[in-house]
């Protein structure tokens, strides 16, 4: 089995909402209403207090490579993808995200500022979110 | 502190194979379990409790059921807790709850697994997408070669960690593994050889990881009752701590692992503290995964992990703390992809004397400590100290 091309995330009724809005454009976040607290991945109950008070907020799209590694082989995955720059992405409003960081390994850092883009998948609905490089 | 009658390991066994292509999974577990009730002078019939983990290759099938079946068991206990690598260290602890209430008094645990004949290759990904994590993770390419490799990274910009540091942890057990005359690797290698062999996913290189072995073991955990009749050395459990560490909602730290919380909680039951350890088996799924947990488990503070391991301090016989001295999961054995297992098997046999002579400690405590799952995401942390009989 291979994941070329990428694969497709699973859409459940708690996640379809993150990955329809990244089709349009859009990282989501949840902000729960009662401890104010702002997570990733998405669920329905707080984390941190179970409020069912959630709301999705949207992000900036902008924060700094927390930390990363990079794959230079991997069986299976998509040969132009690789070498693959695996990461947590610290968003500004809080939450490290695990993503790939889509540029050339040797501009990748701990601290490197980085914006969301947006790669396609088979299912035309929903989009995965990535990151690059802010400025070149 | 809740149940203080003295629980034992009285057998412990680890399958010679490192490739069994021939063999069932299943069968594997039944060799196991019964070359550790050898070990533990007990008959199979003596078995009223049985701990084991989720079975891999079966992702369903009801791992408790399909393998008391196959073993032949009807226990008045059962336990699959799966945390992944450290169930093993976590059954230990388990199963001495299990004997203190009163639910069991011999309590087998086993451990099987054929990663190496299925083909599993260093840096695989997983290709199924089963948990709701695996949608956000999995689909970017994460395999546990560059979780690990994120934690490495991020402990090197916060502490000055180096690579040769960690390669460092990859000699001290290859020191150990050419006494071992089952290891998969046996040749001693040097930091050097670590950090020119090549990387798999940075800043971790081929050697910085674990062998992937078929293979098993298996642990007899026996009351006071039971111990008093046997005519074989035991090994008493101390204390026990287990804990998981997770993303915490986003706040992920991937410098520290939950050692920290299951090392104290073990430390404590004991009486003991780290500073009274002789010889530890820390789990060692990658270099890192032991620079951290020697760290949360209190033998140096938080950062100074890569100093600690420099000159020797990990180099049995006569380092400051000795460990793996089978090879442990880098060198010799990393059954099923669980190395917890080994972990605790080894720390027995430095307590009965019954090491591989060359790297045989003078041991009276020894700690085993497992982590399972992933430090770039979720895992468990388990830890043991044990202390020989007669200490
Ligand atoms: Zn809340």
């Amino acid at each position: 089995m291979s994941w070329d091309p990428r694969p497709v995330p699973d859409v459940t009724p708690e996640t379809e909402r993150y990955w329809t809005a990244a089709a349009q454009g859009e990282l989501l976040v949840r902000e729960c209403q009662d401890c104010g607290l702002v997570y990733h991945y998405p669920r329905s109950l707080c984390p941190d207090c179970f409020s069912e008070r959630v709301e999705w907020r949207e992000a900036s799209g902008r924060g700094e490579v927390y930390s990363y590694s990079t794959a230079r082989t991997m069986s299976g995955w998509p040969d132009d993808d690789l070498p693959l720059v695996l990461a947590y992405v610290e968003l500004e409003e809080g939450p490290r995200l695990m993503t790939n960081v889509d540029a050339d390994p040797s501009a990748v850092e701990i601290g490197t500022r980085v914006a969301v883009e947006f790669r396609d998948v088979d299912d035309a609905e929903i989009a995965i979110p990535v990151f690059v490089p802010e400025d070149g | 502190m809740a149940g203080t009658e003295p629980v034992y390991i009285a057998g412990a066994f680890e399958h010679p194979t490192r490739e069994a292509p021939d063999k069932s999974t299943m069968q594997l577990h039944a060799e196991v379990a019964k070359g550790a009730l050898e070990d533990a002078t007990l008959e199979k019939g003596d078995v009223d409790g049985f701990f084991t983990a989720g079975v891999p290759e079966y992702e369903s099938g009801l791992p408790p059921l399909i393998m008391a079946d196959y073993l032949g068991l009807e226990p008045s206990y059962a336990d699959t807790t799966d945390f992944g690598g450290s169930s093993y260290v976590s059954h230990v602890g388990h199963a001495a709850s299990a004997i203190r209430d009163g639910r069991c008094d011999v309590a087998l645990v086993t451990l099987a697994g054929r990663p190496r004949s299925h083909g599993q290759a260093t840096g695989s990904g997983a290709r199924d997408l089963r948990t709701v994590q695996d949608s956000f993770e999995r689909i970017y390419g994460a395999t546990n070669v560059s979780m690990y490799g994120m934690a490495a990274q991020r402990h090197m910009h916060e502490h000055g960690t180096t690579s040769e540091q960690l390669a460092e942890i990859r000699a001290a057990a290859s020191h150990h593994a050419q006494y071992n005359e089952h290891a998969m690797y046996r040749e001693p290698v040097t930091v050097e050889d670590v950090v020119e062999s090549r990387v798999v996913a940075d800043p971790l290189h081929l050697l910085d990881c674990c062998v992937i072995s078929d293979g098993g073991g298996a642990l007899v955990v026996v009351s006071e009752d039971v111990r008093s009749n046997l005519d074989r050395e035991c090994v008493e459990l101390l204390g026990f701590g287990e804990s998981i560490g997770h993303h915490d909602a986003g706040r992920i730290d991937l410098t520290k692992t939950a050692a920290d919380r299951s090392g104290s909680r073990a430390f404590a039951e004991a009486g003991l503290g780290p500073e009274d350890v002789d010889y530890a088996s820390i789990y060692d799924s990658f270099t890192i995964t032991v620079l951290e947990a020697i760290e949360d488990l209190g033998f140096c503070e938080k950062g100074e992990g890569g100093s600690f391991v420099e000159g020797g301090t990990l180099r049995a016989p006569d380092g400051d703390l000795p460990f793996n001295t089978d090879g442990g999961g880098l060198c010799s054995n990393h059954p099923a992809n669980r190395g917890g297992m080994t972990k605790v098997i080894e720390a027995v046999r430095q307590l009965r004397n019954e090491a591989n002579p060359e790297v045989q400690v003078d041991a009276d405590v020894a700690l085993a400590h497992g982590t399972g799952g992933s430090i770039g995401t979720r895992h468990g942390a388990a830890t043991v100290v044990l202390g020989r009989e007669d200490r």
